[in-house]
């Protein structure tokens, strides 16, 4: 059995201090992960020993660095269960793999009138592009609504099904309640009203055990960097079937088999969406991510997330005025947001940060979820598989702190 | 941080001298800080030689954005508009007496940029209003 005390001392920033004699507390993973040594050491034995543009080069360093790329591929797609590598496109992040979906199929397949559904709960990255493509195409956009116990409202999903949506588009749990939501009866339901699904898996992925060929879901957005993996790189899962059908994204280098001067053949799956050099050091340090993560067993992972965040509501829930939005602990991930009555927000990060303890204020990319909730802004602490019980309780007592300043 | 809470920010946050609206008023404007969502609102009266005799803010945000606003207020009472369009970003961080980085710069600066675009008639009010260092 593994200790947190083992892990973190995987994550050399997790020993920094913020300032001289206040240690860090890191709050704030469902934004960014912090990024364990083997990570770190992976992607600079690469600049040091392998740096090579990948794919076409004959020289040895080339095909080093192509073979270490697709090796990087390969972990991924065991990681999440894929039935291939072709359908593991590298993408910057999250963003960048929605925004291909809805630029490359939606602008293929739709047609003015088509419903896709999506959520209240959405970060802004799976709603924007769906906004630009409904005003260029005309597609309807519908939204399960969330309820007041802050699940999603499944019997509105079945009366919007009836629709016959082109596409059922959600994230499988919410960065700011921490909703983790029934993707796997959400998808079956999409596909038997006939739409495709696509599965925002920002904060799913890098904190339980996701098998997209379990879920039978279409497409699957992910980055690397809340996964313990670097910045830069991200990833889109597609059924191969549909990535063929697909057109190209971007044009330009990779993505090609053939260019003529008025026309060109574009590359076979995953290439095909793969345009110019891609963020090669960042795969490889993805790939690295996912072997430290499988070392550890998501199972672990999510038990343990489970006991942290069951814990931090248990001890915020005692904290006078404090409102926490999100549901209870056993449809939650490790993910608090809350108000307190009288301190706004940004008042409460900046205060906590004080004492190193770095927690996100803000809307946290979900601007319509906070208005439903007619709120500006929440405070969030969000925790990982290097968090502890002290931390939440350094957490609580920075709160009472922030009470008796502004009591 | 004892220092950024100051207590005349945390009384002034909790107790505005100056919030309320104005009702009829000669200037209004109001304008938010999309980052956090601090909205402010600022109503003034002013008298024949253009000084201000009254005014008023509304809205909400965090304690450094509506105790600036208050102890802005308090200050151009008695001013004439011309004084008023010569207050600098300084001037109001010697008002809340700390230093800020710049994202807490944004809110601290929020009711400057308001008074300002409204006493200049502005229909929106640009961020080098108030000085460098504010985008
Ligand atoms: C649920 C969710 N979706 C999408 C994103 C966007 O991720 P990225 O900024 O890496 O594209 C995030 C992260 O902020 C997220 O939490």
């Amino acid at each position: 059995m593994l200790s947190v005390e083992e892990i973190r001392r995987q994550f050399p920033i997790l020993h920094r201090q913020v300032r001289k004699g206040v240690p860090l507390i890191y709050l704030d993973s469902a934004a960014t992960s912090q990024k364990p040594l083997q990570v770190i050491e992976t992607m600079q034995r690469f600049y040091q020993l392998m740096n090579a543009n990948i794919h076409r080069g004959v020289h040895t360093l080339a095909e080093e660095s192509t073979a270490a790329y697709e090796k990087a591929r390969e972990k991924i797609a065991s990681f999440i269960g894929a039935s291939s590598t072709k359908e593991v496109i590298f993408t910057r992040n999250t963003t960048e793999a929605i925004n291909l979906v809805a630029y490359s199929w939606g602008r293929k397949f739709l047609q003015p009138g088509d419903v896709i559904i999506l959520t209240e709960m959405e970060h802004h990255s799976n709603l924007v592009p769906w906004q630009i493509l409904s005003s260029e195409k005309g597609i309807r956009l519908e939204f399960i609504p969330v309820q007041e116990d802050f699940l999603l409202d499944l019997d509105v999903y079945r009366r919007l099904l009836e629709l016959r949506p082109k596409l059922v588009a959600f994230t499988h749990m919410s960065n700011v309640l921490g909703t983790i939501n029934p993707a796997k009866d959400m998808i079956r339901l999409a596909h038997e009203a006939g739409a495709l699904t696509l599965i925002d898996g920002a904060q799913s992925v890098p904190h339980f055990a996701v098998n997209v060929r379990d879920l039978d879901v279409d497409f699957m957005a992910f980055s690397g960097h809340k996964m313990c993996g670097p910045t830069g790189i991200g990833v889109l899962y597609g059924k191969q079937e549909l990535l063929e059908k697909m057109p190209p994204f971007l044009g330009g280098g990779d993505m090609i088999k053939k260019v003529l001067l008025r026309d060109f053949v574009p590359n076979t799956l995953p290439h095909k969406f793969e345009a110019g050099t891609p963020a090669i050091a960042e795969a490889i340090g993805l790939g690295a991510a996912v072997d430290f993560l499988q070392e550890i067993g998501m199972d672990w992972v999510l038990a343990h997330e489970q006991e942290i965040t069951a814990y931090g509501l248990e001890r915020l829930s005692e904290i006078p005025g404090l409102k926490i939005f999100g549901p209870d602990a056993s449809h939650k991930g490790g993910v608090i947001s809350f108000t307190m009555q009288g301190v706004h927000p940004h008042d409460v990060a900046q205060i906590l940060d004080q004492d190193g303890i770095a927690v996100r204020a803000g809307h946290h990319c979900a601007m319509p979820l906070h208005e439903k909730f007619h709120i500006p802004a929440t405070t969030r602490a969000s925790f990982y598989l290097y968090s502890r019980k002290e931390e939440v309780d350094l957490l609580v007592a920075g709160l009472e702190k922030i009470l008796t300043i502004f009591g | 941080m004892d220092d950024l809470y100051r207590e005349v920010i945390i009384e002034r946050y909790k107790n505005p001298l100056y919030k309320g609206e104005l009702d009829p008023c000669d200037i209004r404007f109001e304008d938010e800080n999309p980052l956090c969502g601090d909205h402010i609102r600022i109503d003034l009266r002013v008298d024949d030689q253009n000084r201000v005799t009254e005014a008023a803010f509304s809205g909400h945000g965090c304690a450094i954005s509506q105790a600036s606003a208050d102890l802005l207020l308090e200050s151009i009472i008695g001013k004439s508009l011309d004084e008023v369009k010569a207050l600098t970003k300084e001037d109001v961080l010697d008002l809340l007496g700390i230093e800020l980085g710049p994202v807490r710069l944004k809110c601290a600066l929020l009711s400057l940029k308001v008074l300002k675009a409204g006493v200049y008639g502005l229909g929106e009010a640009p961020d080098d209003l108030v000085g460098e260092g504010i985008e």
